[in-house]
């Protein structure tokens, strides 16, 4: 066996096993990190099927932002999770069922489907092969030849994504904002708007009195 | 040697996975949004690995696609979570039914 066939054995389990921790197990967080490294796994299988970019960005949006941000939810809301663990056992038969349907289903098509004998002729952009790489050190490498297609033919989608972000990003802030009665915060145009009989008070003192 | 029906396999185990977690906890949502990432993330080794073994790089231009969206996904369906949790108290999805009333 050489390093690439254990190291995808090695991934492919570590993820699907980290899949099943995160629906099993009993307290959310656990199910966060084992999310965590679901993702590291695949992002390993990626690094395997050659695919680096892609890898590296599913380790920094997913681990560094999306894993984060369930951390902080599933961290924020005072919840008691073990009651909502409750009907795991009564769903299991039924959830169960319909997975190893799915699986078995999808495993069968995927033994025997296979790629048309044209579709070498039908590829869009041909993706450098790890035998080019090798013998053209200078050719483009996965990223390069990424860059090269997805700022040119394929820039409406590049900047559909950038929509898609955005108004997600709207929406995120509309949906969590709310404005707080009874807290100190400065009005500038209060301030600005202030009038000069409001800001002092003229008072007759009397010797040897002081202010009461 | 590891073929394509490998890493297809491996995709659709984790999908199905995602599925039953979606039926298995039915009362948090937050593992349901954990599942959802789960069939995102099965969606998007099957991209790459039909982009690897056919050749072209289309495949990996459109898992860009999955990837932003499912981020797009976590975030609105989170910020959501939290305007319900603090309308209700908790976030328990069996009595969400205010608009039924």
């Amino acid at each position: 066996m050489s390093i690439a066939v254990i190291a995808f054995y090695l991934f492919a389990f570590s993820a699907i096993a980290s899949g099943l921790m995160v629906v099993a197990s009993k307290n959310p967080v656990h199910s966060v990190l084992f999310l965590i490294l679901a993702f590291i796994s695949a992002a390993g299988l990626f690094v395997l099927m050659g695919a680096e970019y892609l890898a590296m960005v599913l380790v920094v949006v997913y681990v560094g932002a999306v894993a984060v941000l369930f951390l902080f939810v599933v961290m924020m809301l005072d919840v008691d999770f073990v009651e909502m663990k409750q009907g795991f056992l009564q769903y299991l038969p039924i959830g169960g069922a319909l997975a190893a349907i799915v699986v078995v289903e999808l495993i069968m098509v995927v033994f025997v489907w296979a790629f048309p004998s044209d579709a070498e002729l039908a590829r869009a952009h041909p993706s450098p092969t790890a035998a080019q790489t090798i013998t053209d050190p200078n050719g483009p490498t996965n990223i390069e030849a990424l860059g090269l297609i997805l700022y040119t033919d394929y820039v409406h989608y590049f900047q559909i994504a950038g929509m898609v972000l955005l108004v997600a990003m709207i929406g995120a802030i509309i949906l969590t904002f709310r404005t707080r009665e009874g807290i100190k915060k400065q009005d500038p145009a209060a301030q600005v708007g202030r009038k000069r009989e409001e800001g002092y008070e003229l008072v007759d003192i009397r010797p040897g009195q002081g202010l009461s | 040697m590891i073929g394509l029906g490998h890493y297809l396999s491996v995709a659709a185990i984790l999908f199905a996975i995602g599925m039953a977690g979606i039926f298995l906890n039915r009362k948090n949502v937050i593992v349901i949004l954990m599942s959802i990432e789960l069939m995102l993330l099965a969606v998007n080794i099957n991209f790459v690995a039909f982009s690897q073994f056919l050749g072209d790089l289309v495949g990996q231009v459109f898992a860009f696609m999955v990837l932003t969206v499912a981020a797009a996904e976590a975030a609105v369906g989170l910020a959501i979570l939290v305007a319900f949790f603090r309308n209700r108290g908790d976030i328990a999805v069996d009595d969400a039914s205010l608009m039924k009333n």
